[in-house]
Order: C-alpha cells, then structure tokens, then sequence
C-alpha cells in the first residue's frame, strides 16, 4: 500500500531532502517513499497523460551540460505535467563557451528566482558541488559515470510494477558497469530494497570490487541468465573509453549480447530492461528487445513518474532555511503548498 | 657590529651530530658559534647575549628543508610568487626550499636559475635552491645544458609535473649528472595507466564513477627508474612516494645498493581516498590519495628509513582554477604551512617515530640530498634554526596562510605542533604572534 496520501497538499515530513544527488545516501524509506509518490502521480495522472497544478508557478531549470534528448524532455514533460514551468539551459551557446565555470552559470539562473535545477554533467559530482552552492533544489540527470538517480528509480519501479515486490528477486546489470551511472544507482537502489544484484561483463568493464559492495560478479553471461528474475542491459560507453576494453564489438556481442538463443535458457517470466539508448545487436537483439517481457517501453512512461514524484518530493514545499546537507531543519512549516 | 644570539634551554635536536638534549644554542654572525650547556644548572655561559631567545618547552631543530616546493614564478604569479611562497615557508618553519622548474617558462637555463635566485635576493625571507629541468623545455626530449645549470647554482634537476618519458633520456640523464654528483629528482607515473584519471583507482572511484590512477602507474615507473639507476649508478631520488609497493620498490633497491632516496608528502600519510567522497578539488593532487594500507606503509616506511625525508610538493593553484569540474581542476595542494603539524600530529603523536628522526626527515637528509650545507647545528654553520612547539594545538585557517593560495583541504583541522620561530642565517624571520 502506499504509504502518502492521494492529497499531494504537502509534501509528507520523512521527506527531509532539497535535493536528489543520488540514490547511494537514501534510506530504503525514502526510495520506497519515491516509489510510492511516482505509483499514486501515474495513477492521478492517469498512466501520465493528465496534467495536475500541483507544482503551479514552479520553475524548473534544465541544466544540461552534456547532450541528453530522452532524460532532458521526460524531466520536462514530468515538470509540466504538474504545472510547473521549464526553461531549457544549454551548455553550447552559453556563457560557459566564454569560460564561466559551472557554479557561476548556476548561481545566475538561481538569482532569476527558479526553485529547481535539473543538472546533467559529464564530471561525477557535479550536481553535489551546485548542491553545496545554491539554494535552489539540485537534482542530478546523470553525472557522468557516478549516479543517475532517477534512471535507477525508473528501472526498480517498472521491476516493481511487474512483481510487486523486489525484495529477494535477482536483477542481472550487464553490460558496461565500469562507464555506467545507471548501474551505481541501479545497484544501489536494488541492493536497498533487499534484491540480488549480478554485474556481468568483461573484466575490463566488470571490477572485482564490486563484490566489496555485496554483489556478484560474472563474466559469463550464459551462467547468469537461468538465475535472473530481471535481465538489465547496459550499453557500451564508446565515448568514456581511453583504449578498447574488447577486441571488437562483433566479439563482445557473442559474448555478452542478449539474443533470442540466450532467452530460451532463461526463466519464462525473465524481465528485459534496457536504459537506452540501446545499441540493438550490441547489447541486444531485436527479437529481445520487442519481445513480450520487455519492459523498455513502460521505462520510458515510467521514466515519468518517478521525475514528477522527485519533482514533487524536492520543490512541493518550499523549505526557505535548510542546513547545508539540504535537510530541512525541524519545526518548519510547509507554505504555499498548491 | 658583530651580534650574539642566545636560544637558551629548548631541547636541541640535531642527527648530524647525534645531539638530542637540553641545551643552549649560540648564534653569531649568521653561524652557529656552539651548543653549550647540559641539564644541570649553574653552567657557565661562553659570553652573554645580545639577545635570547627563551625556548624552554621548545624544541631547536636545524632549519627545515623542504625539497620539493612550487613556487609558480614565474608564469603562475595569480597562484604563488617567489616572495609569497618563501613567507609560507617561514611560517611553516622552513629556512630553505627547493623550488621545482616547472614554471612558464621552465627554469632550464643559466638566465632561469639567477632569475629565481636574484627574485630571492629581492624577497629576503629564506634560502631558495634552484631544482632545474632535465630536458630543455621541459619537453622530454633532450638533455638540458646541465653543466651549465649546475655552474649558475641548480642543485638538482626534475621535470616533475611530469615524469622523464623516454628511459634512454632518463638513462643518459643518471649517466651525465653523476659527474656533478647531482641527484635526479623523479615524478614516477606511467601516463598510459593514469590518462584521465583524478584520483586512485579503488573501491572509491569504483562508487564514485570516478577515473583511477592505478598504483601500478607509480610502481612501474619506480621499478624502471630503480633499475636505471642501478644500471648506471646515478642518483635517483623518488618524488611524493604514494604506494604501499612504491615502498617496497624503494627498500628492495636500497637494500641492494643502489643510490636512491624518496620522499613522502603529509597529505599522502594522512589522508585517504575516502576524502574524495565530497568531490573537493582541493583533495585531487598527482599522485593521488590512495587507501589506508598504502598510508600505513609510508608511515612504516618513514619510520625505518626507506622513505628518507618529508617534503611538501606545495603546490598552489589560484581559487577559480579550484572551482572548476573535478577533472577539470588542477592538480596539487598546499603544504608549506601545514608540513610541521600534519607530520607531529600524525607520524609524533602516534608514537610511530620519535622527533630526531622528524627532524632528520624534515632537515638534515633533505639538506644532504640536495647537497646544500645546511641541515644541522654544528658549530660555522649557517645559522639557520627552528623552533617548534611540540604541544600546541592550533586550528588551520587558509585565510591566515601566507601563501598566496588557500588549496588546502586541511581547512579547520585541528594540529599538534608548529613552528614558532624561524631563523634564517641567525636572522628571526618569523615568529608566530
């Protein structure tokens, strides 16, 4: 059952952030909370068509220094869905060709009165330096290969939509771990709501350290696909790489690429993920890819509803005084609630 | 006029001498005229002072040297000039530093090395030795005109910033500076393995998504460097030595007698990755913060000797460049200033070394690396002298630093001991008020 409301009057008190850095600091709470808040938004937004008022005269910047065309209109669409506005900010054409840092471009939109900056950087960190300058909401669209927060959240809440629950499941992150945000927010969202998690690929993209963090490591992806209640498969990041870490794409396909072959050796109800943009015949073939448990569509509209619900969550209230971990200080009322 | 200082009743502390007790130290002239006096009282003075200098509860070491310091000018005035920097050296208890030629231009010429020592002149605060380019230009490519640095003052050579590329320029450069007796100071890192990277190559980059510098980019250089200067008997000496296997490259080659030294930076024996978490720039330096096992093994290292001298690698940076995207931020931090209380706070108060071998680290094997006549108190020595309170607890405030940038990711700590009077040729050049 969900645990807030229908109201969406004030954001709920065990909400305590500003911002949404990443998923490696929330409490199980909080991303069950999140999880929650995007359900009952799809749902009064009937599967996130309707539009709601409830972030009404908001202003959500989209701070995007890195190219970005499906995260940068699902987190508008998702902003004005709930009636807020948006205003786009591209890094080309900007002052930062002028070689104004980061933090100066973000302090001007700040002081034209926005309440919220959705920020994507190439730079892991990025967003939680802006976090520590601004007093505006902060929340993270991708920084490099760190975290992408609500790529994890949308990935774990279309799993949950098709089992209902997570906890106990097997969820296979395949692909490049090493280059990949939505693995370290994948892992650690899956990890928190008590899931097994495999990373799979070549050792040159797959760390031996990631069984430090209480997952499994395969390089073998045959062995792997019998025990995976949820297959998620990453791209490769050509663009982060300094030298190949395979001798060529043809061999990692054969290697790693998940095909119709390997589908019939998985379990019936297997669930195909993939974040996209996916490289169909790299990481997956077509048959797989459209095939009847592939969630790759229902990421997209999912995708969303948890940004309305982090949305929602990070600028439903305004919180003029908050510490610098951007938690509200106790005893603060919530004003000009819609 | 001829002037007689007295520091009396601090405990004096001098390796080279093998002196560690409780003594008067007289100065006249900018030399050391003698150490007088025991623990018993009633002693008779040699003469009386001029002025005294009361020092009990402090210990009198031989003025520090810093070996490895970046000055920036010229090029980098915005960041540190030679009088800003060499203020920071006093106030952190150093009366000599060794300033490292990769400035714009690089100091890699007879007109370069004046330049540095006549700006030293003009600033009159401590001793600046000239450390000049292996390679014209700093480039990498051929030899710079050695023997003539060596004649206009340099003291040794290093294309630190970078490491010497090419091992048959390496080679020739052990080969050439053994006929001047002149160390090679080396920054080791293999460019392949760390391309990119802004931190150590661990657990913490794993989560943070961060590009690692493996260890194994500074192991492997070390390995072929040792091997280098074995093969040709010249002087190697290690620069910021940062991993556990850095040292055991180290003492394995020391044990077989080959003519290496190494230093070891504070940040490196006091902080690990794990301060990356906060994606500060102010943490990101080459070589990187690595993991606590490789803090442990410089400390051992430190301790038995492997790891002959401390040494600072200040590097300042000028705030904007700081604020910038992590990779996209300068490598380096500062040092002068909080040298002293990182190495009692940590190597002292830990109980893993005792002060004479600090002091050693801090002064006297620096000052004979470097070959510069000064590291002890022996009497006609330069007078140049510190003086540390070994109990103070102070707090780090960048905004009283005297360097001219506030890099420091030591901002608000809390440090045993400092430096509270700084004689440069018997000379008070800084007290702390």
């Amino acid at each position: 059952m969900p645990s807030v409301p229908h109201t969406f009057d004030t954001v709920p008190q065990v909400w305590p952030h500003r911002h949404l850095l990443d998923l490696e600091r929330l409490t199980p709470g909080e991303i069950r909370l999140l999880l929650d808040t995007a359900a009952q938004l799809k749902e009064a937004t009937a599967g996130c068509r309707r539009k709601l008022t409830i972030l009404a005269g908001r202003t959500i910047v989209n701070l995007f220094f890195e190219n970005s065309t499906r995260t940068r209109t699902s987190f508008s669409l998702a902003a004005r869905r709930l009636g807020a506005d948006v205003v786009e900010f591209s890094a080309s054409g900007s002052s930062l060709s002028k070689g104004e840092s980061f933090i100066d471009t973000a302090k001007n939109l700040e002081a034209m009165g926005i309440d919220a900056v959705v920020v994507r950087h190439s730079t892991p960190g990025t967003p939680h330096l802006l976090a520590q300058h601004l007093d505006v909401g902060v929340i993270n669209a991708g920084d490099g290969a760190h975290e992408h927060p609500t790529q994890g959240l949308l990935d774990i809440f279309s799993i949950r939509e098709r089992l209902g629950d997570i906890s106990g499941a097997t969820v296979g992150l395949v692909g490049d771990i090493a280059h990949s945000r939505t693995a370290r927010s994948n892992v650690w969202g899956l990890l928190k709501l008590g899931a097994k998690v495999i990373v799979c690929g070549p050792p040159t993209l797959v760390s031996k350290r990631w069984e430090e963090l209480g997952v499994e490591v395969s390089h073998n992806l045959d062995n792997i696909v019998p025990r995976c209640d949820v297959l998620n498969l990453l791209r490769i990041q050509f663009e982060r790489q300094n030298t190949r870490p395979f001798p060529s794409v043809r061999e990692y396909a054969h290697l790693y690429a998940m095909t119709g072959e390997r589908l019939k050796r998985a379990r019936k109800d297997l669930l195909i993920l993939a974040p996209g943009p996916i490289n169909r015949g790299v990481e997956v073939t077509a048959d797989v890819a459209d095939c009847p448990q592939s969630l790759i569509l229902d990421q997209v509209t999912n995708g969303l509803a948890v940004r309305m619900a982090t949305l929602w969550l990070t600028c439903g209230n305004r919180l003029p005084q908050t510490d610098q971990a951007g938690h509200a200080q106790p005893g603060l009322s919530a004003e000009g609630t819609l | 006029m001829k002037k007689t200082l007295l520091i009396s009743g601090g405990r004096v502390i001098d390796p080279a001498q093998g002196i560690d007790r409780v003594a008067d130290v007289w100065v006249r002239d900018g030399r050391i005229l003698a150490i007088t006096g025991g623990t018993g009282p009633g002693e008779p003075l040699p003469e009386s002072a001029d002025e005294t200098l009361a020092a009990a509860g402090l210990i009198v070491s031989p003025g520090l040297v810093d070996m490895h310091v970046h000055l920036r000018e010229p090029g980098r005035e915005e960041a540190e000039t030679i009088a800003t920097g060499t203020q920071a050296a006093l106030a952190g208890g150093f009366t000599s530093v060794a300033c490292i030629p990769n400035t714009e231009p690089p100091i890699d010429t007879q007109a370069a090395v004046e330049f540095v020592h006549q700006k030293a002149v003009r600033a009159d605060t401590c001793n600046v030795f000239v450390v000049a380019c292996v390679s014209r230009n700093r480039e990498g490519k051929e030899l710079a005109e050695i023997g003539q640095l060596v004649e206009a003052g340099a003291v040794a050579f290093s294309d630190d910033g970078a490491p010497v590329y090419d091992a048959e320029l390496m080679r020739r450069a052990f080969e050439y500076c053994r006929m001047f007796d002149k160390p090679i100071l080396a920054h080791e890192e293999v460019l392949e393995l760390s391309r990119g990277g802004v931190m150590h190559e661990g657990l913490v980059s794993l989560v943070l998504g961060l590009t690692g510098m493996p260890a194994a980019a500074e192991e492997v250089m070390i390995g072929r460097d040792t091997a280098l200067a074995e093969s040709t008997d010249g002087r190697l000496h290690v620069m910021h030595v940062s991993t556990a296997g850095g040292v055991d490259l180290i003492r394995a080659a020391k044990a077989r007698g080959v003519r290496v030294t190494a230093e070891a930076c504070p940040h490196h024996f006091t902080l690990t990755d794990e301060a990356l978490r906060g994606f500060d720039a102010s943490c990101k330096m080459s070589p990187p913060l690595r993991t606590a096992a490789d803090v442990e093994a410089i400390i051992a290292g430190i301790a038995d000797g492997t790891i002959d001298c401390i040494a600072t690698d200040h590097a300042p940076h000028a705030p904007e460049t700081k604020m910038l995207e992590l990779d996209r931020a300068p490598f380096g931090i500062l040092g002068l200033e909080t040298a002293v209380g990182l190495s009692v706070s940590r190597l002292i108060a830990t109980g893993r070394i005792g002060w004479p071998r600090l002091i050693e680290a801090l002064s006297t094997l620096p000052a004979s690396i470097l070959g510069i006549g000064r590291g002890t108190l022996r009497p006609g020595a330069p007078a140049d002298i510190t003086l540390i309170d070994p109990d103070l607890t102070w707090q780090v405030d960048v905004r009283s630093f005297r360097s001219k940038s506030v890099n420091s990711p030591f901002q608000g700590w809390t440090l045993r001991g400092r430096a509270v009077a700084t004689i440069v040729a018997g000379r008070i050049k800084y007290r702390l008020a």
